[in-house]
């Protein structure tokens, strides 16, 4: 039987690299969306843990609309990467500067 | 016993795999090593009984989501040495960060009460004739009707801006008007006109 100390550590690692690797990948905006999808993925873990460990599947219901919700950001997120690579020719993170941000 | 096994090894190809999305020059690779970690995830989900949203997870996001990244990815003609400048500048900053969250995650996760609740054991095994599925279909269709429609409607809306955005009309480009070709009558199309036959010389 899995505990769900086992669980919560694992997505803390699982956080925990892809928090690194937004640091890593600060200029490349794929890899930044990447590591978005990851942070949600340990997001959903701790949901699921804790809606088996409280026998509660309210938590469960709420993992799906985290999936509906990243595919459709994912989906617009890489539209946009698209019109930017088409405009600027580059996805650096750094060149993005129209807005003087 | 070989639950925790299986739960071991998947956790270990999960790390790695996540290791990999993070590291490796290649965004291809990138996007590989992330269907990885999709894949081990549902198993896992699969060892904890979240049968459905298992399949969901192979289903959505490694048969669509990461379908697209891996489109992007390719179709894009990305300069990669350019992105890979300062690669290791900030790196410590991100392992720090990174270990940080470990601990202080761990700390309260595997401190005596430190959640209030006894984190140490795992959930009681469902009956055999449960159905995870059901369960929660009966919960979205009843409780969460409601956004349920909603994320349907904002699937829509993401569809209609994906397109919207990606879509461009370039000038000079030869293509059909639908309207005049629905309007056109024979006698503008064919034109009869008389003319001598012309003698053979």
């Amino acid at each position: 039987m899995i505990s769900l100390a086992q669980l919560l550590t694992l997505s803390a690692i699982l956080f925990s690299l892809a928090v690194a690797g937004i640091f890593l990948n600060r200029k490349n905006v794929i890899l930044l969306l990447m590591c978005v999808e990851l942070l949600l993925l340990a997001a959903n873990f701790n949901f699921i843990a804790f809606s088996r460990y409280l026998g509660d599947l309210n938590g469960q219901v709420f993992v799906f609309f985290v999936l509906t919700v990243a595919a459709a950001e994912s989906a617009i997120g890489l539209a946009i990467l698209v019109v930017l690579f088409r405009e600027r020719r580059s996805i650096n993170v750094e060149d993005l500067n129209t807005l003087k941000g | 016993m070989l639950i925790q096994i299986l739960f071991y090894l998947f956790s270990t190809i999960l790390v790695i795999s996540a290791i990999g999305v993070i590291s490796t020059r290649n965004p291809v690779f990138s996007a590989l090593a992330l269907v990885m970690c999709f894949v081990t995830s549902a198993a896992i989900w699969l060892l904890i009984e979240a049968e459905f949203l298992a399949v969901v997870l192979v289903l959505v996001y490694v048969g669509a989501v990461m379908v697209l990244f891996l489109f992007v990815v390719m179709m894009l003609d990305i300069d990669l040495a350019e992105l890979r400048q300062g690669f290791t500048r900030f790196a410590w900053l991100g392992w720090l960060t990174a270990l940080a969250v470990i601990i202080e995650i761990a700390g309260v996760v595997w401190a005596k009460g430190g959640l209030g609740v006894d984190a140490s054991r795992g959930a009681s095994p469902q009956p055999a004739d449960y159905s995870n599925t059901l369960e929660l279909g009966k919960l979205l269709y009843t409780r969460y009707a409601y956004p349920l429609e909603l994320a349907a409607m904002l699937l829509l809306v993401a569809i209609v801006a994906a397109i919207a955005l990606t879509m461009r009309h370039r000038p000079g480009l030869k293509k059909q008007n639908v309207d005049m070709q629905n309007a056109v009558r024979a006698k503008d199309r064919v034109r009869l006109i008389k003319m001598d036959a012309e003698k053979g010389s």
